[in-house]
């Protein structure tokens, strides 16, 4: 290590700067699942013993499972339909000739940095003046705006990773613009969009402020645990479900960077 | 219909980008079974004048047919050409067998007889057992072979190649160059071939388009091109060669006796450009075609005397620069190496130079 080459030289002050950046980031949320096989319902140390009696409790609650699957309706929709505009919007801005492109980009990425009370009011507004009622839909719609940004971000650089000269081959070849893209152009985006849709279902399934503006009578996970704070008995199985969240998503997440980590890395059959 | 009957035929074509005009005013016709090379520096608007054949640019104004059909408004997939790019833009996420296929969906071939195409196509290309591999696995060469492979397999009229060997080192180019010229044989399709490299297109073409900001300036067989260059700019482009300034003094059964700066009274065909007595004119001679010799020749039709200043050994042939009373540029003279070169060769000494008087080319151009 020491003969390195300059650019690839190990810097120590550096590499300790990461790692106490790492332990200020994850420390605080590692504490979630320690005490959610504390054996006490008290929140504070010393440790009291091992059990696994949180989770179990979790199980036998039956709203858990409602809002669970809530959460998961809306989380599958919002992934599917945010992902789907996403493409359409990645082909736009890499492919054609975009009057005003940066502008365009700009408004889509706004959701990313506009507070999301400011968008829920602003939806709950607009919503309560048409008459629309509140339901999962309208959380839907909230979410899919949350994580249009998200997939656009995931998609873009995919869509730029490879040469455009593939698809005028294809076209070359024959193909017209819509066969062109089911045999070329998606196909060599298909890790991006599985990133999209991992990423953006995780994006959802995490929104709690839009999700409590928008939502009716139905609550998603993150509204039923915000309700069942006020309850001291059940706050060591929300630990241990937020633990169980933080673990899905980690590997969701972590799922979608893996997928789309090479630009040559999608190899699909064409039959 | 087109006014001649030639296979392809550029009529009046322009093209603009906005302001900048890229394609100006470009007529040129393409005989069926033709090697045809656009030749020209990066920027001459040859790549355009083969993406306008191709259907991903539009023409500005004019029209391009390809056996007799106008082409506007037809898009590249319903366009009889098929092209290998630059890059050869393989598909990266499908096998050697599925690039080349990739065309025949719509013949709604059966399977077995669409990977018996395939596999005449790999035997074609000299590269059976291929099929299977994954396409990022190929070298320059290979991948090249293949965006052959997977444009023929379709039978196009006409194969459009944008400067297909650009990418290879010089050896495999060579290889390369002949393969497609056996191979154009063989299949008898129209080429269409875009290059920078002058070498290549001699090599190559049946007919070269010499192109140069957006104009075509010459289309002639390389033999013509490189010995009647019609104009200073073509004669410049390709190969070597030496300019003098100089005036008609008469014509006479085709001969035209002109006075120049340098060399004196010569004598000269007058080739096809029209002359007149007192016209000034650029006077050109290749390097090859003189004769360098230490005393004043005694057979030959016409000599001057000079001072050789410097010399390049190449190996087969030595690159020797001579400087003339009354020529500003030292003159280059190119002489084969028949003897022995001897080290002393390049001493800086006095020379005669001679020639033959079917040597000079006498451009309008000054």
């Amino acid at each position: 290590m020491k003969s390195g080459t300059y650019i690839k030289r190990t810097n120590r002050p550096l590499q300790l700067y990461a790692v106490l950046f790492l332990i200020a980031l994850y420390v605080p949320v590692l504490f979630l699942p320690l005490f959610s096989f504390n054996d006490s319902i008290y929140v504070k140390f010393p440790l009291k013993g091992f059990t696994l009696q949180w989770y179990i409790e979790l199980i036998d609650r039956e709203p858990v499972w409602a809002s669970l699957m809530n959460s998961i309706k809306v989380g599958v929709t919002t992934s599917i339909i945010a992902t789907g505009f996403g493409i359409f919007a990645a082909k736009a801005i890499t492919r054609y000739r975009l009057p005003g492109r940066g502008p365009v980009v700009g408004f889509i990425m706004l959701p990313l940095v506009v507070p999301g009370i400011i968008f829920g009011v602003a939806l709950l507004v607009l919503l309560s003046q048409l008459g629309v009622r509140l339901s999962l839909y309208t959380v839907t719609m909230g979410h899919i705006i949350v994580c249009l940004p998200f997939a656009i971000a995931t998609l873009i650089p995919r869509f730029e990773g490879f040469d455009k000269s593939v698809e005028e081959a294809s076209a070359d070849l024959g193909e017209n613009a819509w066969w062109t893209f089911w045999r070329v152009t998606f196909p060599m985006v298909f890790p991006g969009i599985l990133a999209s849709l991992l990423l953006t279902f995780t994006v959802s399934f995490d929104e709690f402020i839009m999700a409590f503006f928008l939502s009716g009578t139905d609550a998603t996970l993150p509204m039923y645990i915000w309700s069942q704070l006020r309850f001291p008995q059940s706050f060591p199985s929300i630990l241990a479900m937020a633990s169980i969240i933080l673990l899905v998503s980690f590997i969701l997440v972590f799922l979608g960077q893996w997928i789309n980590r090479g630009a040559q890395s999608g190899s699909l059959e064409s039959e | 219909m087109t006014k001649n009957n030639a296979f392809i035929s550029f009529q009046n074509v322009n093209k603009f980008f906005g302001k900048f005009q890229a394609i100006n005013d470009v007529s040129l016709d393409i005989d069926h079974g033709e090697f045809f090379s656009l030749l020209g520096s990066s920027g001459c608007g040859k790549t355009t004048l083969l993406r306008m054949l191709a259907g991903f640019e539009g023409v500005s104004s004019g029209e391009i047919y390809i056996d007799g059909q106008p082409m506007s408004g037809v898009p590249p997939h319903h366009r009889p050409v098929n092209m290998v790019f630059q890059n050869y833009a393989i598909f990266p996420h499908l096998n050697v067998r599925d690039n080349i296929a990739y065309g025949l969906r719509k013949q709604k071939l059966s399977r077995t007889k669409r990977y018996e195409m395939v596999d005449e196509m790999l035997e074609l290309i000299k590269l059976p057992e291929y099929g299977d591999r994954k396409a990022t696995q190929l070298s320059g060469g290979q991948r090249q072979r293949i965006a052959l492979a997977r444009a023929l397999i379709l039978k196009p009229k006409v194969l459009l190649l944008d400067e297909p060997l650009g990418a290879l080192d010089k050896q495999l180019r060579e290889q390369m160059q002949l393969e497609l010229r056996a191979l154009q044989k063989t299949v008898g399709i129209t080429f269409v071939f875009v290059t920078h490299d002058q070498e290549e297109a001699l090599t190559l073409s049946d007919r070269i388009a010499v192109m140069s900001e957006g104009c075509d300036l010459q289309v002639d067989t390389p033999t013509r091109l490189y010995e009647n260059p019609v104009s200073r700019k073509v004669a410049s482009f390709i190969g070597t060669m030496n300019f003098f300034d100089g005036t008609v003094m008469s014509i006479k059964d085709g001969n035209a006796v002109l006075k120049v700066d340098g060399l004196g009274e010569v004598s000269a065909p007058a080739g096809t450009v029209p002359l007149l007595a007192g016209n000034t004119v650029s006077v050109a001679i290749r390097p090859e075609k003189f004769l360098l010799s230490n005393k004043k020749p005694a057979g030959a039709q016409c000599s001057v005397k000079g001072q050789l200043n410097n010399a390049a050994y190449l190996g087969e042939r030595s690159h020797y620069y001579v400087s003339i009373e009354g020529v500003p540029q030292p003159v280059a003279v190119s002489a084969q190496n028949r003897d022995r070169a001897k080290e002393a060769e390049g001493q800086s000494r006095p020379v005669w130079l001679s020639w033959d008087s079917t040597a000079i080319v006498v451009l309008k151009d000054v």
